[in-house]
């Protein structure tokens, strides 16, 4: 259960990583993604879309949460904030497979962790949205994600400086960000 | 991409977060220095503005547009940010129109009858539709590009707020110039100069704002 010590350890993990601590900020995405796809997974059982979809719901929220932690107001409870960004993006996927579900997400504080379960998970041809990606920014993706090399690491052996390592790699996950919401059908 | 995968790659993105109520914040400075600047340096204040100021019509013209400035801009600094109430801030919106309402009933019961035509028209009022969207040109672009940092759940209303307090603080910019200065006449032509802004914030918004 996610009891509100949880959270607010959760809130205090990002804290931290919004003033740059990268560690407690990894803390906090591992420690919350459970929840996340428990959440996920409810809510397709509920509007009858099959529950294989939860796992590209959770990694679209990932990214959501990442890309717009800026909106989250450090003084404020981190719980309804997460609430609204996965209902946001459970609409969006029933939304893209023609349902126009009503979502209710339970108070994080109701769920059990859901562990990942590689049976059904991790469906997304991960490939084919690396592929849409610029290829000096897939060879960053790959080495930092598949390879578990940082950023220096692949700085040195991609022959660039950190800095354009990182701008890259920022690029590359607001480009993600798009493909996961379906951006891949539109005009750019 | 496994999600733990996906994990590492997030974590390795230090790009430093921009807080979305500073990005704001910066917009509506700019916003405003920049409207006044342009409304200052092109049509200039009212020559009488010394005298007008305590002329009731003036006083309610200022009042209104500034209440609809700052109680728009109050619901900017929060629609785009998941998880807050804006039950309140949506309600604090009728309280210009209260002020606007007020204003025309006591305008339309001091003012006789066969001058309601000449007060509604005014003189300048395409001017007046023309310059309150000039002028709220910066600050919706500003509002804009800022909220792209923030997660609405709705980006058009998001997007409509946006040209709302951009155009309500145009409106307010643009009352320091104007020289009509009947309830009628804001009541007709602010309200649809505002009005085409705020459309054009929401069309904006639904394009801009998704995430």
């Amino acid at each position: 259960m996610v009891s509100r010590d949880r959270e607010a350890q959760w809130a205090e993990w990002m804290r931290a990583g919004i003033r740059g601590d990268s560690q407690a900020y990894h803390r906090f995405l591992a420690d919350v993604t459970p929840y996340l796809r428990a959440a996920a997974r409810r809510g397709c059982a509920r509007a009858s879309v099959p529950v294989s979809e939860a796992e590209d719901v959770v990694q679209d929220v990932l990214i959501a949460l990442h890309l717009k932690r800026g909106s989250w107001d450090p003084a404020r409870p981190l719980g309804p904030w997460l609430q609204v960004i996965l209902r946001h993006k459970l609409i969006d996927a029933f939304r893209r497979r023609g349902r126009t579900a009503s979502v209710a997400i339970d108070d994080f504080a109701e769920l059990i962790a859901a562990p990942q379960d590689e049976a059904i998970d991790d469906r997304r041809d991960a490939m084919r949205l690396l592929r849409q990606l610029k290829e000096g920014q897939q060879e960053i993706v790959r080495s930092i994600s598949l390879e578990g090399q940082d950023v220096r690491e692949t700085a040195q052996r991609l022959n660039m400086t950190e800095g354009a390592v990182r701008v890259a790699l920022h690029r590359a996950l607001k480009t993600l960000a798009r493909l996961y919401h379906g951006g891949q059908n539109e005009n750019g | 991409m496994k999600t733990d995968e996906l994990l590492t790659l997030l974590s390795a993105d230090t790009a430093p977060v921009r807080p979305l109520r500073r990005m704001l914040s910066v917009a509506l400075a700019i916003g405003f220095l920049v409207s006044a600047l342009v409304m200052i340096a092109t049509v200039g204040m009212r020559p009488d503005l010394a005298v007008a100021m305590i002329e009731p019509r003036v006083v309610a013209k200022l009042s209104v547009t500034l209440l609809a400035a700052a109680s728009s801009a109050v619901l900017v600094f929060r629609i785009g940010r998941p998880g807050v109430p804006l039950g309140r801030t949506l309600r604090a919106l009728l309280l210009p129109a209260a002020l606007l309402a007020a204003a025309v009933a006591i305008e339309l019961s001091v003012l006789p009858p066969d001058h309601w035509k000449a007060s509604l028209i005014g003189r300048n009022a395409l001017f007046c539709l023309f310059f309150i969207p000039v002028l709220s040109a910066v600050p919706l672009i500003g509002f804009l590009w800022a909220m792209r940092a923030g997660a609405p759940e709705r980006p058009g209303w998001a997007g409509a707020a946006c040209g709302f307090s951009a155009a309500s603080m145009a409106a307010f910019i643009y009352a320091f110039h104007c020289p009509d200065d009947s309830p009628l006449f804001v009541m007709t032509w602010y309200v649809i100069a505002i009005g085409l802004v705020t459309l054009t914030g929401a069309a904006a918004g639904r394009r801009l704002l998704r995430w």
